[in-house]
């Protein structure tokens, strides 16, 4: 069965590029364009990995990780931020609200196929 | 008794007394003769009456006169004498004792006379002594008062209770009250004597005073605190407090005050904050969009065979990323160009007079002629004026020596955000090259050298200089591109009462301790007063009359300051009576549109807090101020003197206790009568010159003089 991953940035230009790359991958994805569409996203189906951005408008990515976390239903899908913030208390922060990993734009395709795949296999 | 009533009284004492002994002498020797003998003589005696007292009056006669003489030259002549020598003690020392009477008193006036000389010329040598002493501590003041008045910093020196000893010009700027809705007076927080918690948070000025004496107790001889705080309107102040070392008497030192060193920050705050965004724009905001570049890159490289609109669509990102990573460059070099720039301390000058001073130096060192042409006098540069008026007169040394032009003329005019200050000549033509070569090397001109290059220079100003030539009129000019400055918002000057530098320091203030004595029972001399007047409608605030005009200054330490003063027209919403415009000439033109009272009031009740209030027939002013209690919701609680009352104490046989008279009666000028400040100035002074009046009459503390005030007040009423 294909996995299934939860694109979330507001910036259609990577969104598209994500999308194209995680299909071409072999995964099944859904996109949302902002914190509150992942969240409704989540509630009609489960993904298992969540590249989420960090910096959008309204709900920003802490805040979604945070109720990814917080949600007992959701505790499946692995969170890989990705985010323009590369400081270290930025990182720190990312992790600490739950994220998986942490990976700063931009960052090259390999390493988030590879990094993706690092947390799928990484479950118990 | 006069000198001749005491000779008449001298000269019967001694006629009585030689009567006396005469008749006790012929008493005695009548009494030993036998009385044949008795009877003898009284026949020899018999018949010749009229000789015997002819003989006894002319012997008397002789004598008095030998006593007139003698009294005259021995008694009268010394009174006189000791008289005279009152006159040289108490009044005039140039009076010398006449050269009179019998020799031993010669000798004395003459030896008298030597020492009144000598005592002159030590007078006289010590009054010089002292004048120049004064002239330079004068000097040193003046120049002390110049020091801190030119400071760009803000200085205020404090004692330990907070009361400001001395500030500056920039500290009166920084804490100014720009008159306005909230406080119709304007004017600023700084004083002499005012707190300084009315400016700085007391507990953070408390903490550095502890730190100041931890500090001091460690061993730590030159302690520092520092501290950021906010001031009434939002300013970002930073704080640098450094004490000021007393010794008391037993002779251990101890923190007696303190130096705050103050600096608006707001801007620098401003500007890091501005930096800070900047970066984080260009930082965050380039990320996102080179995420999506590499990532589109990537998947092109990476899945050739995708379908060609596919592949249309990732190039189409690429373009569309790059050309916004493109435009928000520009928009931040745009708007953060200030923000930017190297940290090179630039300082903005008017352009106008760098050209000036480029001038000047290029005249006396070079004798090169200069002119100007088309300089715009409202241009402000930012520039480090030194080293680019080394550049200017270094591009005319060469221009001199190695073209030999004989004129440079100038001209400045506004590019946008930068200046064109072009050096222009006619005549020669100088090759490219030979401007590059010029910019390598070292700045030298008129026997000055620099390390710098002319490059150098150029890009600390971010600046460019390239050679042009003007064909038609045969002239040639360097440009030089250097940055503009906005012109500083003009700061007015703050108003001052009268001329001269204002009081800006009393360091006799140090030894005021006011928490050991109340008000009441401190010296008069001692007190902070506030002096101030009120104009009215008319005369009967009860029946409606309003305050139009209210002025007041301080007086401290003894001293009236015309620096610190209040001053407002107050719209009194009714017509002013004309018997009053009379007297002050403020008519309701001038006074529509003015704060009303009760927006005054609060104002003027911050300016007199602490003060002790004094003013010409006070009683009148207060009920004024009293009537407003309910509206301005401020109460005038401090005790209040008035010079009329203290007026009729100190002179109870004069009939006129007004204004005029008694600023006539004590010496004091007469200027700008019938404005509230020129009046309120006109008492301060008089109360200055009846403070030591009142002393003479034993009136020394605020208590006795109340008292003394409140017992004629009744006695008059009693009238």
């Amino acid at each position: 069965m294909g996995k299934t991953i939860l694109i979330v940035d507001d910036e259609p230009n990577i969104v598209e590029s994500l999308e194209f790359l995680m299909n071409r991958e072999g995964f099944d994805t859904i996109v949302a364009g902002d914190g509150e569409e992942a969240l409704q996203a989540l509630q009609s189906q489960v993904p298992d990995v969540v590249l989420l951005d960090v910096m959008m408008q309204g709900k920003d990515g802490y805040e979604v990780c945070r109720q990814i976390r917080a949600t007992p239903d959701w505790q499946q899908a692995k969170v890989i931020m990705l985010s323009a913030k590369s400081r270290d208390t930025e990182i720190a922060k990312g992790l600490a609200v739950g994220a998986d990993a942490y990976i700063t734009k931009p960052f090259s395709s390999k390493e988030l196929v590879q990094q993706v795949n690092k947390v799928l296999g990484a479950r118990p | 008794m006069t000198g001749k009533k005491k000779f008449i009284v001298a000269l019967a004492a001694l006629y009585a007394f030689l009567g006396a002994v005469t008749v006790l002498l012929y008493v005695v020797l009548w009494t030993t003769l036998a009385a044949e003998e008795q009877r003898a003589v009284l026949r020899i005696l018999h018949g010749r009456e009229g000789i015997i007292i002819f003989i006894i009056l002319a012997a008397l006669a002789a004598m008095g006169l030998a006593f007139e003489y003698l009294y005259r030259h021995y008694v009268s002549a010394p009174l006189r004498l000791v008289e005279k020598l009152g006159v040289i003690v108490a009044a005039d020392s140039k009076v010398r004792l006449p050269q009179e009477g019998p020799v031993e008193l010669r000798a004395l006036t003459a030896a008298i006379n030597q020492l009144a000389d000598e005592r002159d010329a030590l007078k006289h040598d010590v009054q010089e002594k002292i004048e120049s002493a004064k002239e330079a501590i004068e000097e040193e003041k003046n120049r002390f008062a110049a020091l801190m008045s030119e400071l760009n910093q803000s200085v205020i020196v404090c004692n330990v209770d907070g009361r400001i000893l001395l500030y500056n010009n920039g500290a009166r700027r920084m804490f100014r009250v720009e008159a306005g809705p909230a406080r119709p007076a304007g004017g600023s927080l700084v004083g002499l004597g005012r707190s300084i918690f009315g400016i700085l948070e007391r507990s953070l000025v408390a903490h550095g005073l502890d730190r100041l004496r931890q500090r001091l107790a460690s061993g730590d001889a030159h302690p520092i605190a520092h501290f950021v705080t906010s001031a009434q309107d939002g300013q970002l102040i930073r704080a640098q407090m450094a004490p000021v070392m007393h010794r008391d008497h037993n002779g251990t030192q101890e923190v007696g005050g303190y130096v705050l060193t103050l600096e608006d920050i707001t801007q620098h705050f401003e500007l890091e904050n501005q930096r800070d965004m900047v970066l984080q724009s260009l930082t965050e905001g380039s990320r996102s969009s080179l995420a999506s570049v590499r990532a589109a890159v990537e998947n092109l490289l990476e899945y050739g065979d995708m379908e060609p609109a596919q592949r249309d669509r990732f190039l189409r990102i690429v373009r569309d990323e790059v050309e916004t990573m493109g435009a928000r460059l520009d928009k931040t070099v745009n708007e953060f160009a200030d923000a930017l720039k190297v940290r090179w301390p630039l300082e903005d000058m008017l352009g106008f007079e760098l050209v000036q001073a480029a001038q000047q130096r290029i005249e006396q060192r070079l004798s090169l002629l200069t002119k100007t042409e088309e300089v715009d006098e409202e241009l402000w540069l930012k520039v480090d004026s030194y080293s680019l008026l080394q550049v200017v007169s270094y591009l005319a040394a060469r221009l001199k020596d190695e073209f030999q032009v004989r004129e440079l003329r100038f001209r400045l005019s506004s590019a946008g955000r930068l200046v064109h200050l072009d050096l222009i000549w006619s005549g020669v033509i100088i090759g490219t090259e030979t401007l590059v070569a010029w910019e390598m090397d070292p700045l030298t001109a008129g026997g000055e050298n620099s390390p710098l290059t002319l490059r150098e220079v150029m890009e600390r100003h971010s600046g460019e200089i390239w050679f042009q030539r003007d064909k038609a009129s045969h002239r040639a000019y360097f440009r030089l591109l250097i940055p503009a400055a906005t012109a500083p918002a003009a700061m007015p000057p703050l108003s001052l009462h009268g001329g001269g530098r204002p009081e800006y320091y009393d360091f006799d203030l140090f030894r005021q301790t006011e928490e050991y004595s109340a008000l009441d029972d401190r010296l008069l001399s001692q007190l902070t007063y506030t002096v101030f007047d009120t104009e009215t409608t008319g005369l009967d605030p009860s029946a409606g009359d309003e305050i139009i005009q209210l002025g007041a200054a301080r007086i401290v330490n003894g001293r009236l300051l015309r620096g610190e003063v209040f001053d407002c027209l107050v719209d009194p919403r009714r017509p002013v009576a004309p018997e009053s415009l009379k007297v002050h000439g403020i008519t309701d033109d001038m006074l529509a549109g003015r704060p009303t009272i009760d927006r005054v009031l609060p104002d003027f009740h911050t300016f007199c807090e602490d003060t002790v209030l004094v003013g010409h027939n006070a009683a009148f002013d207060m009920r004024f101020l009293q009537m407003k209690e309910g509206r301005s919701g401020v109460a005038f609680r401090q005790p209040v003197l008035d010079t009329l009352l203290l007026s009729t104490i100190i002179h109870p046989n004069q009939e006129s206790h007004r204004l005029e008279a008694i600023a006539e009666r004590l010496g004091v000028n007469i200027s700008g009568r019938h404005t509230a400040l020129g009046d309120a100035m006109v008492t301060g002074e008089i109360f200055l010159k009846m403070l030591p009046l009142l002393q003479e009459k034993g009136i020394r503390t605020l208590r006795e003089a109340r008292e003394a005030a409140e017992r004629n007040f009744y006695a008059k009423l009693q009238y």
